[in-house]
C-alpha cells in the first residue's frame, strides 16, 4: 500500500503554527511579489477567493473582510516541509518527497492496521509541526491521490482496501481530477461520455493506447489496482532551471533591469552548483505588464549557447546581459524579466571548446566560496557589482512573515 | 637516507582518502615518523545538536521577553528550546498560547482546575477559565542563557 500525506492549505498552515490566532480566519498567502493568491485557508475559500486571483483585484474586497494577507515566506515553508519529510522517514524507509507540501509513503512491510498507522501519521505531523495534513492510502499512487481527496473532505484519512471501497471512490471522481490526466485530455474523453474515473476504467485498452499513449493506459491499470508508478527516491537533477521575477514597480531603465538580470543569473548558478551540474544553454525573456488597461503586452525571448557549459556567477552574468541587451527596446515599461538555464549535464563531464580555457578552477574557487559566505553571512552578502543596489526590482512582500526557524533575530518570542 | 630510523613508517596514503574522514585526515598530516599515539582513540567532537535537539523536526527555538521564570532559570532575552513532541508533565515548563499571546510557564493541574504558574514570586498564578483559549504549543527542554 501506498501513502499520500499532503499538508492542507500548506503556506497559510505554516503561517497558522506562529500565529494561533489566524485558526478560523480567513487567511490567504500571495505569490512572489504580492502578485497572485496561491494559499487559501478554508474561511477564505467559504469567502469565493480563488486560487491564483490577482491580489490587486481584490484588495478592497480583502480589507472589508478582514482577510488577513502574507507575503510568501518561503524559506519557512521549506524549513517546515523538510521538518514534515523527515518525520514521515520515521514511518518509512520509503519517502518520496512529491512537492513542498505531498510525500509518497510506502507502507510495504508494515504490519499495523493501515487505519490506524495512517491516523498516527497524520496526528504525529499534526504534533510534532503543527501542520493539519491529509493521508490517502491505497494500492496505486494514483489511487492514492484519489484517496488523499477523499480524505481531506472527511475526517483526514481515507484507505481504499476493498473493491467495494475502489468502486465508489472511482465513481465519486472526475475524470479531470485524475492525477496524470491533463485538461486536453479530460475535454476529449469528456466528449466520448466518459465523465468518472470509473467509466474511465470501464474504456477499452486499445482506444487509450491509441489516443493517450502509454501514459493512459499506465493509469488505467493504476486505477484499477495495478502499481505502474514506482517509487521515485533519488531526486533526478532538474532538466531546466528558472529563476524570475515580477519587478517591485515597472522599469524602463536598462541599468537597473540588468541588476536584476544578473541577480537572476547568480540565482541559476547556485542553484546548479547545489545539484552538482552546468548549462549549456541561457535562455532571457522579458515582458510588459499583462494586466495593463493603457500599454501594448511584449514578451521578448532569447537563448544563448554557451561556449563551454557553465555554472559559473560570472559566465552566466555575461551572456545573461548580452542577451537582455538585445531584447531590450527604450520607452516600454517592463514588469517581469526572468532567466532559464537548460541543457544540462553532470559538473564532471563537460566538453572543452577549442578557444575558451577549461580548467577555470580559480573561478570555480571564486563562486563556491561565495555560495558558502552567503550561506553562513545571508543572501548576497558578496555578490558581482554588476548585481547592484538598487531597490525598484526587488520583491515586493510587504506582508511578510519572520523567518522564525532561520533567522536568530527573528526567532517567535515568549512572554515570560 | 640513513636518518631515518628502523621503527618509522613512511604511509602512502591515496589522495582520494584524505579528507574523507577525520582519521584519514589527521593521517594525512603524518608524513614520517611516530604516528599519534590518539589516533586509535579518536572520537566524534562534541555537537550542540546532539545535545539540544533530541527530536529535530520537532525542536523550535525561541526568544524570551519578561521575568516571570526567573526562579526556573528563565531569564529576559533568554533562548529557550521546545520539543513539541514531548507530552507535558505534571509541573512541566511550556510554551502555550493563549488569550491571543505566547507564554512561558509551568502547568498545574490542581482540583481539577488548570493553573499557569509563575516561577517568580513577585507575579501570580493564572486560574485557567474554561472560555478561555489555551493551547499546548511544546516543552521547554533548555533555557540558553548568554552571560557576555
Amino acid at each position: 500500500m501506498i501513502a499520500l500525506v499532503d499538508g492542507n492549505n500548506f503556506y497559510v498552515s505554516c503561517e497558522k503554527v506562529f500565529n494561533p490566532a489566524l485558526d478560523g480566519k480567513p487567511v490567504v498567502v500571495l505569490s512572489n511579489n504580492d502578485g497572485c493568491v496561491i494559499s487559501r485557508s478554508n474561511e477564505a475559500k467559504a469567502l469565493g477567493i480563488k486560487m491564483g486571483e490577482p491580489a490587486f483585484k481584490r484588495k478592497e474586497f480583502m480589507e472589508q473582510n478582514n482577510v488577513t494577507v502574507f507575503s510568501s515566506n518561503y524559506t519557512l515553508y521549506g524549513d517546515l516541509s523538510n521538518r514534515m519529510m523527515k518525520t514521515l522517514q520515521n514511518f518509512s524507509p520509503n519517502v518520496e518527497v512529491y512537492s513542498i507540501d505531498e510525500a509518497f509513503v510506502s507502507l510495504e512491510g508494515i504490519t499495523a492496521n493501515t487505519e490506524d498507522y495512517a491516523h498516527k501519521i497524520k496526528a504525529t505531523i499534526h504534533k510534532h509541526i503543527g501542520i493539519p495534513v491529509g493521508v490517502g492510502v491505497a494500492e496505486t499512487k494514483t489511487l492514492s491521490k484519489i484517496a488523499n481527496k477523499i480524505a481531506k473532505k472527511n475526517n483526514g484519512v481515507c484507505v481504499i482496501d476493498s473493491e467495494t471501497k475502489k468502486e465508489w471512490a472511482l465513481r465519486n471522481t472526475l475524470i479531470a481530477d485524475v492525477w496524470g490526466v491533463g485538461r486536453q485530455y479530460a475535454k476529449k474523453l469528456n466528449s466520448i461520455g466518459i465523465i468518472t474515473a470509473y467509466d474511465f476504467t470501464k474504456l477499452d485498452s486499445a482506444w487509450i493506447r491509441k489516443n493517450m499513449s502509454v501514459v493512459g493506459l499506465r493509469t488505467k491499470e493504476e486505477l484499477l489496482g495495478t502499481p505502474c508508478i514506482a517509487m521515485e527516491m533519488n531526486l533526478q537533477p532538474k532538466k531546466n532551471i528558472a529563476t524570475t521575477r515580477a519587478f517591485g514597480k515597472k522599469l524602463s531603465d536598462v541599468n537597473i533591469i540588468s541588476e536584476a538580470v544578473s541577480t537572476h543569473a547568480v540565482r541559476c548558478a547556485e542553484k546548479l552548483r547545489r545539484q552538482k551540474s552546468r548549462a549549456q544553454y541561457i535562455t532571457i525573456f522579458i515582458h510588459t505588464d499583462p494586466f495593463s488597461q493603457t500599454e501594448k503586452y511584449v514578451y521578448k525571448s532569447k537563448t544563448l549557447t554557451l561556449a563551454i557549459a557553465s555554472n559559473n556567477n560570472s559566465d552566466l552574468v555575461k551572456y545573461a546581459i548580452h542577451g537582455l541587451k538585445e531584447l531590450f527596446e527604450p520607452k516600454l515599461l517592463y514588469k517581469k524579466v526572468g532567466v532559464i538555464v537548460s541543457g544540462i549535464s553532470d559538473e564532471m563531464q563537460v566538453q572543452g571548446s577549442l578557444f575558451e580555457g577549461m580548467n577555470d578552477k580559480k573561478r570555480d574557487t571564486v563562486s563556491i566560496i561565495t555560495d558558502q559566505l552567503n550561506f553562513r553571512f545571508g543572501k548576497d552578502v558578496v555578490k558581482l557589482a554588476v548585481q547592484g543596489n538598487n531597490p525598484d526590482w526587488k520583491l515586493r512582500q510587504e506582508k511578510l512573515s519572520p523567518h522564525y526557524t532561520t533567522r536568530w533575530n527573528e526567532l517567535l518570542k515568549v512572554k515570560a | 637516507m640513513s636518518n631515518i630510523k628502523p621503527e618509522t613508517t613512511i604511509k602512502f596514503i591515496n589522495p582520494a582518502t584524505v579528507n574523507a574522514d577525520y582519521t584519514a585526515k589527521l593521517e594525512g598530516f603524518v608524513k614520517a615518523g611516530f604516528p599519534s599515539p590518539a589516533n586509535d582513540y579518536i572520537e566524534k567532537e562534541l555537537n550542540f545538536r546532539e545535545l539540544f535537539l533530541r527530536n529535530e523536526s520537532a525542536t523550535f527555538f525561541v526568544e524570551v521577553s519578561g521575568s516571570s521564570m526567573i526562579d526556573a532559570g528563565i531569564y529576559d532575552g533568554d533562548i529557550l528550546v521546545v520539543d513539541k513532541s514531548l507530552n507535558p508533565c505534571h509541573n512541566s515548563i511550556l510554551v502555550c498560547y493563549i488569550d491571543g499571546e505566547f507564554t512561558v510557564k509551568r502547568v498545574q493541574k490542581i482540583d481539577s482546575a488548570l493553573y499557569l504558574i509563575p516561577d517568580n514570586k513577585k507575579f501570580k498564578p493564572i486560574k485557567i477559565e474554561e472560555h478561555s483559549d489555551l493551547r499546548l504549543w511544546g516543552v521547554v527542554t533548555f533555557a540558553i542563557h548568554k552571560f557576555r
